[in-house]
């Protein structure tokens, strides 16, 4: 008697072979994955183009199999509003971290939101700037040590963390803002739904979709990949909430996670 | 065909809609707005996008995506907004990736003003933003000019991968002069082999700047110098007049080259020997034709509205052949014919050493 082997786990078709750069215990490699199933659900990966920003996932290029521009640091919203407007019956997505989208790109992304462009964006925000080496981001919690606030965050001079979900939700043209973790299985999950309905939302055609998703940087806040995880957990959700800031009516029927 | 009356933003605007324009992403900035709000209805009668940016930095980015995605695009500014522009362009230029700019130049450095200079020379012809590369620059000195680049300006793009800057002084957009407007051109589509549209059927595509290998960087670097060299080879573009052993050449473009026209028609009037030379691409410079005129004349005199910028381009052209001097008008102000023909009598050489010729000092010739 002959068994059928199944399939139950492989490499998204939406994934290239190249090995990821990524360190050990970064969530960058899990928010890939999650994107590249959703594609491969969706069957849209062909008619996909991604724009990758300037950080840790400058190279998200070469990870996804799809057509993809790299946009200057902070304009990958103006770049993917371009390509939409000259091909809007192809899903554009960005991939931005929080340097990215936080700092230098609040214009673009602000914009993009209003105008309800419909793109869908992934931002992955682990509240610190990975690529360059650990220095303090718009998004660092007040008293995180980083290579440019050794003595931790100081908010009398440097302010208080930006919380670009609650911001982003005050904004009519976008139709879903909403914040996730990758910091265990179950709410690894729920960001697999919410990245779903985020491209789901651009397929119909229904306005602007923005998940934000808490990550991990164990290099860079110096910690072990499991202690990392917790510090999302305990740490980043008490300042950064999870949960859906704003959910269009139009959404509300789509919206699974 | 008939000639109408055309404001230059407008004419340049209706003139790239016919030559195939498909996405326009801008910002508004003084003197070139008209150019914008003219697009903003045009373009969406057309079906065509359209889209008014939340800044000039935001606009080139739209502009870089709709160009990677195999779009004819362009963008539209002035001097302090072209500023902004720079990193786009460096980007741009680095992915070898086709688009169009008008620059309707004002008066700098800082905010300036609204008056119109060349005072972005430097900036659009010897790059701005970083990195080895340089667009090709022309500029027009009348309405029909403009109108005539903008429509073949997609075309000269594609044709290398590159960005075409259409350098005007804030003159040339805002006056009205009779115009000819080419054809309206069907747009087709196209698949040159790199724009991403979707993977179908094919192997995915990358548009990128990023070379982290400096081999791999010097590669990418010698292939766009490469392509800097044919363009130096085939689209050099330059007017002149009387030009060909004159005693004195001058040298100008854009408006200053018409208003020099002007003056040195009365001057040859008084009978001095003044001829024009009159780039039209400012990249790639003309420079060997200039070299040749400048072994043939006995003097130059270089007109510009800024400082002396393309004056350092006509010291590298022709070296020790003949003295330059220099006129110029800084922050916007724009001279008279009358200004320049005394600049032109100052400046005329003396007395040939053989007593064949020596020339008058003419008297300058008042506004009747």
């Amino acid at each position: 008697m002959t068994e059928e082997l199944k399939i139950v786990y492989e490499r998204p078709h939406a994934l290239t072979e190249a090995i990821t750069h990524y360190c050990p215990g970064c969530t960058h490699g899990i928010i890939h994955r999650l994107v590249a199933e959703v594609m491969d659900e969706m069957g849209i990966t062909e008619r996909t183009i991604g724009v990758a920003s300037v950080g840790c996932s400058v190279f998200s290029y070469n990870y996804f199999n799809c057509d993809f521009a790299s946009a200057a640091h902070g304009r990958a919203p103006a770049m993917a509003t371009g390509i939409k407007r000259v091909h809007p019956d192809r899903m554009v997505f960005t991939y931005q971290g929080d340097g990215d989208l936080a700092a230098i790109g609040t214009g673009e992304i602000i914009h993009a939101a209003a105008r309800g462009e419909n793109i869908t964006v992934i931002f992955v925000n682990n509240a610190i700037y990975g690529m360059t080496g650990g220095q303090m981001a718009p998004t660092s919690l007040p008293g995180m040590k980083t290579t440019s606030s050794t003595r931790g965050r100081d908010t009398k001079t440097t302010g208080f963390p930006l919380k670009m979900s609650e911001m982003l939700a005050t904004i009519e043209g976008a139709a879903y803002v909403v914040r996730r973790s990758v910091h265990d299985p179950g709410h690894i999950n729920r960001t697999r739904k919410a990245i779903r309905t985020a491209f789901e939302i651009q397929q119909k055609g229904l306005g602007f979709s923005i998940v934000e998703i808490l990550s991990a940087c164990p290099v860079n806040w110096g910690m072990t990949p499991t202690d990392a995880l917790h510090y999302v957990e305990h740490d980043m959700v008490k300042y950064f909430p999870l949960g859906d800031f704003k959910v269009a009516d139009t959404v509300k029927a789509l919206s699974r996670g | 065909m008939t000639k109408e009356l055309w404001k230059g933003n407008e004419a340049i605007a209706e003139a790239c809609v016919r030559g195939g324009l498909e996405a326009y992403f801008g910002y508004p900035i003084t003197p070139q707005t008209e150019l914008l709000e003219y697009l903003s209805w045009r373009m969406p009668d057309l079906g065509r996008a359209f889209l008014q940016a939340e800044s000039e930095l935001a606009a080139i980015n739209m502009v870089y995506g709709a160009a990677a995605a195999g779009a004819r695009t362009m963008t539209s500014s002035s001097s302090p907004g072209v500023s902004l522009m720079q990193e786009g362009l460096s980007y741009i230029a680095a992915s070898n990736v086709p688009m169009v700019m008008v620059d309707m130049m004002r008066g700098g450095p800082g905010l300036g003003n609204l008056a119109p200079t060349q005072a972005d020379y430097f900036q659009l012809v010897k790059g701005g933003g970083h990195g080895d590369y340089h667009p090709i620059v022309l500029a027009p000195s009348s309405v029909q000019e403009a109108a005539d680049m903008a429509y073949a300006s997609f075309d000269l793009a594609d044709r290398y991968r590159t960005i075409v800057i259409i350098a005007a002084d804030g003159n040339i957009g805002q006056m009205m002069e009779p115009v000819e407007m080419p054809v309206m051109r069907e747009l087709v589509p196209r698949d040159r082999g790199w724009e991403l549209t979707g993977n179908v059927g094919r192997p995915r595509r990358v548009i990128h700047s990023l070379n982290l290998s400096p081999v791999e960087m010097a590669k990418i670097n010698a292939l766009i110098q490469d392509k800097q060299r044919l363009i130096g080879a085939n689209e050099v573009r330059y007017a002149e007049r009387y030009a060909e052993g004159c005693d004195l050449l001058v040298v100008a473009f854009g408006s200053a080259a018409r208003i020099a026209q002007t003056a040195i028609r009365q001057a040859r009037e008084a009978g001095l020997n003044v001829g024009l030379f009159r780039p039209i691409s400012l990249y790639p410079f003309p420079s060997e034709r200039l070299a040749a005129l400048a072994a043939r004349t006995r003097k130059m005199l270089v007109f510009e509205l800024n400082a002396g910028q393309m004056l350092e381009d006509v010291r590298l052209a022709t070296g020790s052949s003949a003295p330059i001097e220099f006129f110029g008008r800084m922050g916007g102000v724009m001279p008279l014919p009358d200004e320049v023909l005394e600049a032109i009598q100052l400046a005329m050489p003396g007395p040939r050493t053989n007593g064949v010729y020596a020339p008058k000092r003419v008297a300058p010739i008042g506004l009747n």
